[in-house]
C-alpha cells in the first residue's frame, strides 16, 4: 500500500466528493427547498433535520470528516496545476480550470456558511427561516450566497463527470460527451433548486 | 507569400541550462514550400540577424523530417508541434519559435526529454519475450484489436502531450499522457498481456495515472490524433479493478 498512496487519497478524493458530500448536498439542497412553501414549513423540514438520531454522527462522519479530506487534497490538486487555457482554448481545459476555481471559491463559500449557521447554532443560535432571512436582507451577503451555491453546484456537477471517468465508467469519447450533457443538466437543475430557495428568504 | 522577399521569425534562445533566455529576430530569405527547419538550416548557414549583426546558430534537434520521430517538437506560434511539418506558408507572421519549457532547456530550442524515456522504463513499455528455453510462438491477435491498438503504436515519445498537460509541470511529477498511453497498448496485446499486473501497479505509484485532471489537452494537441484520453479512462476502469484485486484478491497477476 505504501507505493501506492497517492492513488489511493485520488481515489478517496473522487469518491468522497460523490459519497457522501456530493448526496449531502442534494439533500441540504432539497431542505433549503421548503422555504419557497413558507417559513414554518421550512423551519419544520429544519427541525426533523435537526432532530435525527445520532446528529453528531452524522455530522461528523456524513458531512465533516469527508469534506475536510475533499477540501484539503483538493488544495493541494488545485494548485498543482499550471492552468493554460489561453494557450489551450478547449472545452474541456476551460472545465479543468474553472473546476479548481470554482473548488476554492466554494470552499470559502462553506466555510464562512458553517461559521455563520451551524457553529452559530453551537453557540447558541437558533437556525430557522428567521436566521437565513437576516443573513440575506444585507445585498452583499444575498450575492455571496448566490455565487457560493452556483459555484457549488457546477462543482459538484462536473465533478460528478470526472468522477465518472477517474473510475472508469465513461471510456469512449461519446459517452463522455454525453455524460457531459447530462451533468449540464444536473448543474442547472440543482442551481435552480438552490437559488429559488435563497430568493424565498428575500 | 511569393511577393514577400523575406520570412520574419522571433526566436526564443539560451546559451545554457541555466541563463537566461532571450529573443532574438531574423529575416529569412523566402523559398516556396519551405517549412521551419529549412529556415532554421538557413539561418544556421548564414547567421546574421534582424539587425544585421552576426550571431551564432539556433540549436535545435531533428531526425526523421516526415513526423515520426519526434525530435523537432517544438513551440510553434504559441502550439507545441513538429518543426519538420509547420510550412511556413501556413503559418501566421512573424513565425515566433520557443523551447518546450515543460523540458529542461538544453540550449535554445534544444530540450532534454529523457524523463519521457524513464517514464517508459517505469511502466514496463515492452514486452518480455527471453526465457532459459524456446518458448515457441505466442498467443494470437484478432484483427480487430490489432488494428485499434497499431493507433497507440503510433507514438513518438515527441513531449507534445506533456506540453499541453495543465498537470505536468515543475510542481507536480505527473509521467504524462504518453507513457500511460503505452502501457494500454502494450497491455493489450496478448504476450503482453501477461505483464499486465506489474504494468498497472507501476502506474499506480506516485506521479501515476490519477494524477491526469481530465483537461483533455493531450488528445487535442497529439500531432498523431492518439486517443490519449480514450486509453487514460481505459486505464482508470483497468487500475480500479487492479486494486480492488490487490486489496481483496488473492491471486498475483
Amino acid at each position: 500500500m505504501a507505493g501506492n498512496r497517492e492513488f489511493f487519497y485520488r481515489r478517496l478524493h473522487s469518491l468522497l466528493g460523490v459519497i457522501p458530500v456530493g448526496l449531502f448536498l442534494i439533500q441540504h439542497l432539497v431542505v433549503n427547498h421548503f422555504a419557497t412553501k413558507g417559513a414554518d414549513s421550512f423551519n419544520k423540514a429544519a427541525h426533523f433535520m435537526e432532530s435525527l438520531p445520532f446528529r453528531y454522527v452524522l455530522e461528523i462522519f456524513v458531512i465533516f470528516l469527508p469534506l475536510l479530506f475533499h477540501a484539503i487534497y483538493g488544495i493541494y490538486i488545485a494548485f498543482t496545476a499550471k492552468n493554460n487555457a489561453s494557450r489551450y482554448n478547449f472545452f474541456r481545459n476551460w472545465m479543468f480550470v474553472l473546476q479548481r476555481f470554482t473548488g476554492i471559491v466554494t470552499l470559502i463559500f462553506v466555510v464562512w456558511h458553517v461559521w455563520e449557521t451551524r457553529m452559530a447554532a453551537a453557540f447558541g443560535a437558533e437556525v430557522n427561516f428567521n436566521m437565513m432571512e437576516n443573513i440575506l436582507s444585507n445585498p452583499f451577503m444575498l450575492w455571496f450566497y448566490i455565487i457560493g451555491v452556483v459555484s457549488t453546484t457546477f462543482h459538484f456537477a462536473n465533478g460528478l463527470w470526472s468522477f465518472a471517468v477517474s473510475w472508469g465508467i465513461t471510456v469512449t469519447p461519446r459517452s463522455q460527451l454525453i455524460s457531459t450533457y447530462v451533468t449540464i443538466g444536473i448543474f442547472i437543475a440543482l442551481s435552480i433548486v438552490g437559488i429559488r430557495a435563497i430568493f424565498a428568504f428575500v | 507569400m511569393a511577393e514577400n522577399s523575406t520570412v520574419h521569425f522571433i526566436i526564443s534562445r539560451q546559451d545554457s541550462p541555466d541563463s537566461e533566455p532571450y529573443q532574438e529576430e531574423f529575416h529569412v530569405p523566402y523559398r516556396p514550400n519551405m517549412n521551419v527547419i529549412s529556415a532554421l538550416m538557413e539561418i544556421r548557414r548564414n547567421p546574421v540577424n534582424a539587425e544585421g549583426k552576426e550571431t551564432s546558430p539556433i540549436t535545435w534537434d531533428m531526425n526523421c523530417l516526415e513526423e515520426v520521430c519526434g525530435a523537432c517538437s517544438m513551440i510553434i506560434n504559441g502550439k507545441p508541434r513538429q518543426s519538420c511539418s509547420a510550412i511556413v506558408d501556413q503559418l501566421e507572421q512573424p513565425i515566433r519559435l520557443e523551447p518546450m519549457r515543460t523540458f529542461p532547456v538544453v540550449r535554445d530550442l534544444q530540450v532534454d526529454r529523457s524523463r519521457m524515456f524513464d517514464s517508459l522504463k517505469k511502466v514496463k513499455a515492452w514486452i518480455p519475450i527471453d526465457g532459459t528455453y524456446d518458448l515457441g510462438p505466442g498467443p494470437r491477435m484478432p484483427e480487430v484489436k490489432r488494428q485499434w491498438a497499431y493507433e497507440l503504436s503510433k507514438c513518438m515519445t515527441c513531449g507534445v502531450c506533456l506540453e499541453a498537460c495543465p498537470n505536468v509541470n515543475s510542481k507536480s511529477n505527473f509521467i504524462g499522457p504518453a507513457p500511460l498511453s503505452q502501457v494500454r497498448l502494450f497491455n493489450a496485446h496478448p504476450t503482453g498481456e501477461m505483464n499486465k499486473a506489474e504494468r498497472l501497479n507501476a502506474i499506480m505509484e506516485d506521479g501515476g495515472l490519477t494524477n491526469c485532471g481530465n483537461s483533455q489537452n493531450c488528445v487535442q494537441s497529439c500531432p498523431k490524433g492518439i486517443p490519449l484520453t480514450t486509453s487514460i479512462a481505459a486505464l482508470n476502469r483497468d487500475t480500479t479493478l487492479q486494486s480492488f484485486k490487490n486489496f481483496f484478491g488473492s491471486d498475483q497477476v
